[in-house]
């Protein structure tokens, strides 16, 4: 087994500007997903992240409020879950709920430091 | 986090229940014309509840943990704006406990169904017209977006946007009060109060425009809302509860009443094994608390003609004269058109065709209504046809079949044409 990251983008619920009815269905999707990924022991842990942040860069860093990507490209949070392999990581990823609205998933091999080189 | 929490399930509306409960108990602290940051709050409790409930097993009382939300935000904002540096640390420490405390009071559970009330009654203030109080109420009371309110009331999104502007501002600029009426003007409210309940519930049970689901919805929260007034000493009224049994009575048909292939059943042809038992038993339940006093109300008198047509076993077997008296009694409250219709449909049924006809016929403006709505050329084309003069009959039907705009009516009609003797 291999261990995998899912990286979420998409736009946040406050741009969606979701009714509370349209914010319970797009989390009754979530719980969903997450349940099959359990049932299948392939669910790890994961966590949301919080809006804003700061971002360094330069050569002569300069620092600056909140993440640089804008809109659909803002990472929301991630998954790390266990696969054989990166297609059957793939395969578990189309279950996210939020294609719909523009969100995407990011399936990254998460790389195993051997103790002994 | 164990499979058994994130299997948990959330209860069906809740987050538009509590929206509701919410934006009540956040009006009673912030004022009536802070709603737009009042809805802005709850907007954030519900942002906040998604980012985390996302990716963590759902709380064990989730309402609870939605109100904790908005409470500590609620704490924060009163906090925010009783800065004052004139003033010693331990003062203000006090101060900021008693705060706490008093608004830890609001969101006590009698106190919740207390501030529900008064949203109720304020949104069905009379100085609004009854349009501008269903949406607001939809917005409000039952948390709908105004994307849902167009869907449900079959309407778009910028005239409701519209409407809900408009109330609130009327609302601000009349320094309009959140509270319950009392004497005299509770009893007025009252009535406005059952009026929009009446015409959310008929939109949901009648409309043949909207999409099934959402209408269900509709008549839900119609229901809901008169079943939270019997919940409080002021709403617990006889008419409330009338009000609520044929609500029930209604409800119960609402599967029977439409086919596989979308098409309307009519009460004569309806299945009457699909209806459902216990929502009739609900409301001869209501109907009986709704007897007491000296009143009676409109509702009651609907109400027992529904739960006549509940206890018919099968149309024919409806007592067509019981229901006569009930209607001339309907009558007297409400001398209405489709009132007088619908007395002048039992006649036929007790076998005065021509007299039945003859009603219609002298109904007052029935030029113009035969004109504008499907409904009187339908039931009087249908009338004639039993009375045996199908020229008539035909031409009435086609003129309901042109005017109807819902495709069901005009299936439903399409096959009465082709039925008609040639």
């Amino acid at each position: 087994m291999k261990d995998f990251m899912f990286v979420f983008r998409g736009p946040t619920p406050e741009d969606l500007k979701m009714s509370p009815e349209e914010s319970q269905a797009s989390m009754e999707k979530w719980f969903g997903w997450i349940n099959q990924l359990q049932q299948k022991g392939r669910y790890k842990g994961g966590d949301p992240l919080m809006p804003g942040g700061k971002t360094i860069q330069g050569k002569k860093p300069v620092v600056t409020d909140g993440p640089f990507a804008e809109g659909k490209e803002l990472v929301g949070g991630y998954f790390i879950l266990s696969a054989e392999s990166l297609e059957e990581a793939t395969e578990l990823a189309m279950g996210f709920p939020d294609f719909e609205i523009q969100g995407s998933v990011e399936i990254r091999e998460i790389m195993k430091i051997p103790m002994h080189p | 986090m164990s499979a058994e929490n994130s299997s948990q399930q959330l209860v069906d509306h809740l987050f538009r229940h509590q929206a509701g409960r919410m934006i009540a108990v956040l009006t009673r602290i912030f004022g009536i014309h802070n709603l737009e940051l009042v809805e802005d709050t709850v907007q954030e409790t519900f942002l906040k509840a998604l980012q985390v409930w996302k990716f963590q097993p759902i709380p064990d009382n989730p309402s609870g943990w939605l109100m904790q939300v908005a409470r500590n935000r609620t704490i924060d904002l009163i906090r925010r704006q009783q800065k004052m540096s004139d003033i010693s640390e331990e003062l203000r420490l006090r101060l900021q406990t008693g705060t706490e405390d008093a608004i830890q009071q609001f969101f006590l559970d009698t106190e919740i169904a207390d501030s529900q009330l008064r949203m109720i009654f304020t949104c069905c203030h009379p100085a609004l017209n009854t349009e501008d109080q269903v949406a607001l109420t939809l917005k409000t009371v039952s948390g709908l977006s105004a994307a849902e309110i167009a869907k449900a009331l079959v309407s778009n999104d910028a005239t409701i946007q519209k409407r809900l502007y408009r109330a609130k501002e009327y609302i601000k600029e009349h320094s309009i009060r959140f509270e319950i009426p009392v004497g005299q003007e509770l009893h007025h409210r009252l009535e406005s109060v059952y009026t929009v309940l009446y015409l959310l519930f008929n939109e949901g049970y009648n409309s043949s425009k909207a999409d099934e689901l959402i209408r269900y919805d509709l008549c839900s929260e119609a229901m809901r809302l008169c079943k939270l007034l019997t919940e409080h000493p002021v709403g617990n009224t006889p008419s409330t509860y009338a009000l609520l049994s044929l609500m029930c009575f209604q409800a119960s048909r609402f599967d029977s009443r439409i086919g596989d292939d979308n098409s309307i059943i009519l009460l004569e042809h309806q299945d009457r094994r699909l209806w459902n038992q216990d929502l009739i038993r609900w409301g001869y339940y209501y109907l009986n608390r709704s007897s007491t006093g000296d009143h009676l109300s409109i509702y009651h008198i609907e109400s027992a003609i529904a739960a006549e047509h509940c206890l018919a076993r099968d149309f024919a077997s409806t007592n067509w004269k019981h229901m006569l008296k009930l209607y001339d009694c309907l009558l007297e409250y409400k001398p209405i058109p489709i009132v007088m219709l619908n007395r002048a449909i039992i006649l036929a049924q007790l076998g005065l065709v021509e007299e039945a006809i003859g009603i219609i016929r002298e109904l007052p403006g029935i030029a113009y209504l035969l004109k504008h709505h499907y409904i009187y050329n339908a039931v009087l084309g249908d009338l004639y046809s039993k009375a045996g003069n199908i020229t008539e009959a035909r031409g009435l039907l086609e003129n309901a079949y042109e005017l109807t705009p819902s495709l069901a009516e005009k299936k439903l009609l399409r096959g009465r044409i082709e039925r008609l003797p040639h």
